[in-house]
């Protein structure tokens, strides 16, 4: 009864050297043939390479996905669908993921950015929640690099672009500068949206028979083989032989956002799905592969943008703004009604089977018949070799020949692009649109009202490459660490977390041992916080011509408080306020900016003792509730004297600071400047401050009042070698930094 | 020597201002207009002594500056050729 798939005149010869082209191994075009007993079709062979890419089957990594924790009792849907889903209370559950689009951002800047916005905003849609924030994690290469001011621009221009049309605030996010991202920039953009609990859509197709709907723009050339260009490494020709690149239109992912949440309330869709990578292939046959079933399309109705488009085309576009649909049957003029009113066509292209196998008919012939499994489970996967790389990097302690003078040294630090104000960036950025943002851009984390309840979420993500470069295990943990105590300092607890590991070339041992160390890092502090792991991405292939990026997990927490009006800022709020310091552990000059500007490799990183990071968290938590605590702030780049100065930053008066470290203390630049540890400065009413000890105390922590908040706006750490200086001065070098570079000042 | 440079979306680009275009058009009553393309054109004063210097200008402008060769395709006349 099956019919045998045909070739179609003029198509390409399939033999290995065929399959070669397209990225398949020899033993992966042997096993093609073996699943499907014959020689693949030309159409059947692009299916195969895009679904067995790296970067749609994940065969590199699945494996050790495996190790991290998804469960817990908040957790609404786990890794499986287009995103992850937490409880956050009152009704609502809170649908977020994480996504790399570096690849096409490097290509074309602003459309690779602007496109990747889009992609994560689908994955959230697509679960029938909407969508309520974006936040992204950027890496550019040295600011004094050719095309960094380009490429800057471009990506930020393009997020800015696509977010402010669609009407989704960005609300938070980091950019870094570093010479190892010269020639592989990184583009993470994070999306959160909110469903009613109970409300969400699945992308599980069910029901042999119920057809399958395209909703969306219509098909052109575009991204044909992105998938596959994703998993592989840039050379000088594939500059040459890139594809179409793909074009966003905010404007219909608007009217998609608003007709598929509409479509979802009428009870009519069974399943949706975003078309992402590898498009139509994946969209379909990854629905079908859920709910173990099959489908049948008939390319003959897939709306096109130009003539003349081959099933091998059709199939491997990567038009942006489609989506499919499986819906019951007899009701796809309900649906087909609502798509209308929004301007969208929704087209019958398929439907749903009961024989597992995936089959597309182009001018009344079967093109491609493959066994359903062969896409999605029974792809191929690789427990790829991992060894520590043979060079260690130097783990003597890093110690400067000679430390520059205090004051110069806060001063370059303010202007490192890497510390300065991304005013330039954020301003760009629409942070407010839908009314919820309680705290935007420029703090420590974001804070979003939930409309109609008391509650609110924070949002941070954060990465830190060179500390991943030193150890990839402990950076990732410390990068854990760092987002969970960015929430917490806002007042919220961490709930959930969504990763996008970008890493080199996995076929490379030491970067295959980079990344398995960097996941059980990521499990360790996942447990230990108790906010699993509900989502994320893997970006491999990061590196140009033999060089990889330095290994960078991308991480995103989101944070659940009570009461929206106990957020915390980063700023000093009234002098006289007490400043105190908590910390987990001793700050180190390793992996530090100040280690970056003056020079100084290698270095240890200190151990991480994620009991007390989680004690750290509870402590800054239960004082937010309480409402002992008036600002709150990370020690981040820069250390303790640059956290200080952006404390005083305070947006509606500058403040002051005058500090006292013991004699320890005075003008040591790791104490003023290390990093590493898990330190919050803190201030707090008078009155206050021994509650607040008792707090951190209680828990084992050191707790110490270093100084007190002043109404001159001065900088005075530690006698008479320390640090004084004018606040206002170090906060325009802080803000002009970036504008002054871009200007093309030096 | 006067250049003219029309800057126009390359060929199987999805060109979101052209399709606003074509969208606007028909509902306006123009129902036999497709295939819209926006795109846009320049128009430089090169000093050279030549057409085939200018349009040896001409060309590094564009490439560096005045289309983009990954979504853009170009084309430019000058004067006296």
């Amino acid at each position: 009864m099956s019919e045998r798939p045909v070739s179609i005149p003029g198509e390409p010869k399939v033999d290995l050297e065929q399959a070669r082209a397209h990225g398949l191994a020899p033993d992966e075009y042997r096993k093609i043939e073996q699943t499907i007993g014959r020689t693949p079709t030309y159409t059947e062979l692009g299916v195969f390479s895009v679904m067995w890419s790296e970067h749609c089957s994940y065969k590199s990594s699945r494996r050790h996905l495996r190790k991290l924790p998804s469960k817990s009792e908040l957790v609404v849907q786990g890794p499986g669908e287009n995103a992850g889903a937490i409880d956050v209370g009152d009704g609502w559950a809170a649908v977020f993921k994480i996504e790399s689009h570096n690849h096409p951002s490097f290509v074309e800047p602003y459309q690779g950015a602007a496109t990747g916005v889009g992609g994560i905003l689908r994955d959230i849609f697509t679960m029938g929640a909407r969508p309520v924030a974006s936040m992204n994690s950027l890496k550019f290469g040295s600011f004094e690099h050719p095309r960094t001011r380009y490429l800057l621009g471009g990506v930020v221009g393009g997020i800015g672009g696509y977010g402010n049309c669609v009407g989704v605030p960005t609300v938070a996010g980091e950019v870094m500068f570093d010479a190892a991202y010269n020639a592989n920039i990184l583009v993470n953009a994070f999306c959160l949206g909110l469903v009613r609990k109970g409300e969400m859509m699945s992308a599980k197709a069910r029901g042999p028979g119920n057809p399958v709907l395209y909703v969306g723009s219509a098909t052109g050339r575009d991204g044909i083989h992105g998938a596959s260009m994703a998993s592989a490494e840039f050379d000088k020709e594939s500059e040459a032989k890139r594809p179409a690149v793909q074009v966003g239109d905010p404007f219909t992912e608007k009217l998609l956002i608003e007709a598929c949440l509409e479509a979802g309330k009428t009870g009519a869709i069974v399943a949706i799905q975003d078309m992402g990578a590898a498009g139509l292939t994946s969209s379909s046959s990854e629905m079908a592969s859920h709910g173990g079933l099959g489908i049948e399309l008939d390319l003959d109705k897939v709306p096109l943008r130009e003539a003349g488009l081959t099933p091998y085309e059709i199939l491997l576009s990567e038009s942006q703004e489609r989506m499919l649909i499986v819906a019951e049957r007899g009701r796809e003029a309900e649906l087909q009604a609502v798509f209308e009113k929004w301007d969208l066509h929704a087209v019958v292209i398929g439907h749903v089977t009961e024989d597992q196998r995936w089959r597309t008919r182009w001018r009344g012939q079967v093109v491609a018949d493959i066994p359903i499994g062969a896409l999605a489970d029974d792809a191929p996967i690789y427990d790829r070799p991992a060894a520590a790389p043979k060079i260690q990097p130097q783990t003597k302690p890093a110690i400067a020949a000679k430390h520059p003078e205090t004051a110069k040294a806060i001063r370059a630090l303010l202007d490192s692009p890497n510390i300065a104000s991304k005013k330039w960036v954020y301003r760009q950025y629409d942070s407010i649109v839908q009314s919820n943002t309680v705290l935007g851009p420029g703090s420590d984390g974001a804070v979003l009202r939930i409309k109609n309840s008391r509650r609110a979420i924070a949002l941070k993500v954060d990465s830190n490459p060179r500390a991943c470069a030193l150890d990839p295990y402990l950076g990732a943990v410390g990068t854990v660490c760092e987002a969970a105590r960015n929430v917490a300092c806002a007042g919220a607890r961490p709930v959930g977390i969504t990763n996008c590991l970008n890493y080199g070339n996995p076929e490379r041992p030491e970067v295959m041992w980079q990344f398995i160390r960097g996941v059980e890092g990521l499990r360790d502090a996942s447990i230990a916080f108790g906010a699993p792991v509900v989502s994320g991405n893997v970006s491999f292939y990061n590196e140009t011509e033999g060089h990889p990026i330095p290994p960078t997990p991308t991480i995103a927490v989101l944070g659940v408080m009570i009461d929206v009006a106990k957020h915390v800022t980063q700023f000093f709020k009234n002098p006289g306020d007490v400043i105190a310091l908590v910390r987990t552990a001793a700050p180190s000059i390793a992996a530090s900016e100040y280690a970056a500007i003056f020079g100084i490799d290698g270095g240890r990183l200190g151990a991480i003792d994620l009991a007390r990071e989680a004690a750290l968290v509870e402590g800054l938590v239960e004082g937010a509730e309480q409402g002992l605590i008036k600002s709150a702030h990370d020690i981040a780049e820069g250390g303790l004297a640059v956290a200080l100065a952006e404390a005083c930053f305070n947006p509606r008066a500058i403040l002051g600071a005058e500090v006292e470290l013991g004699r320890a203390g005075n003008a040591d630049a790791v104490v003023f400047f290390g990093e590493g540890a898990s330190t919050v400065v803190l201030s707090i009413a008078k009155r206050d401050a021994a509650r607040v000890e008792s707090l951190f105390a209680g828990r084992g922590l050191e707790f110490a009042v270093i100084g007190r908040v002043t109404a001159e706006p001065r900088l005075k750490i530690g006698a008479a070698a320390g640090l004084d200086e004018d606040v206002a001065e170090l906060q325009r070098i802080y803000e002009d930094a970036i504008p002054r570079r871009l200007r093309g000042g030096d | 020597m006067q250049v003219r440079v029309f800057v126009t979306p390359r060929k199987g680009i999805l060109d979101p201002q052209g399709r606003a275009v074509e969208s606007s058009l028909q509902s306006l009553g123009f129902k036999n207009v497709s295939g819209v393309k926006v795109g846009k054109y320049i128009l430089l004063e090169v000093e050279a002594r030549t057409a085939s210097e200018a349009r040896d200008e001409a060309k590094k402008m564009c490439e560096a500056l005045l289309a983009n060769p990954v979504i853009e395709d170009y084309r430019f006349e000058v004067d006296g050729e």
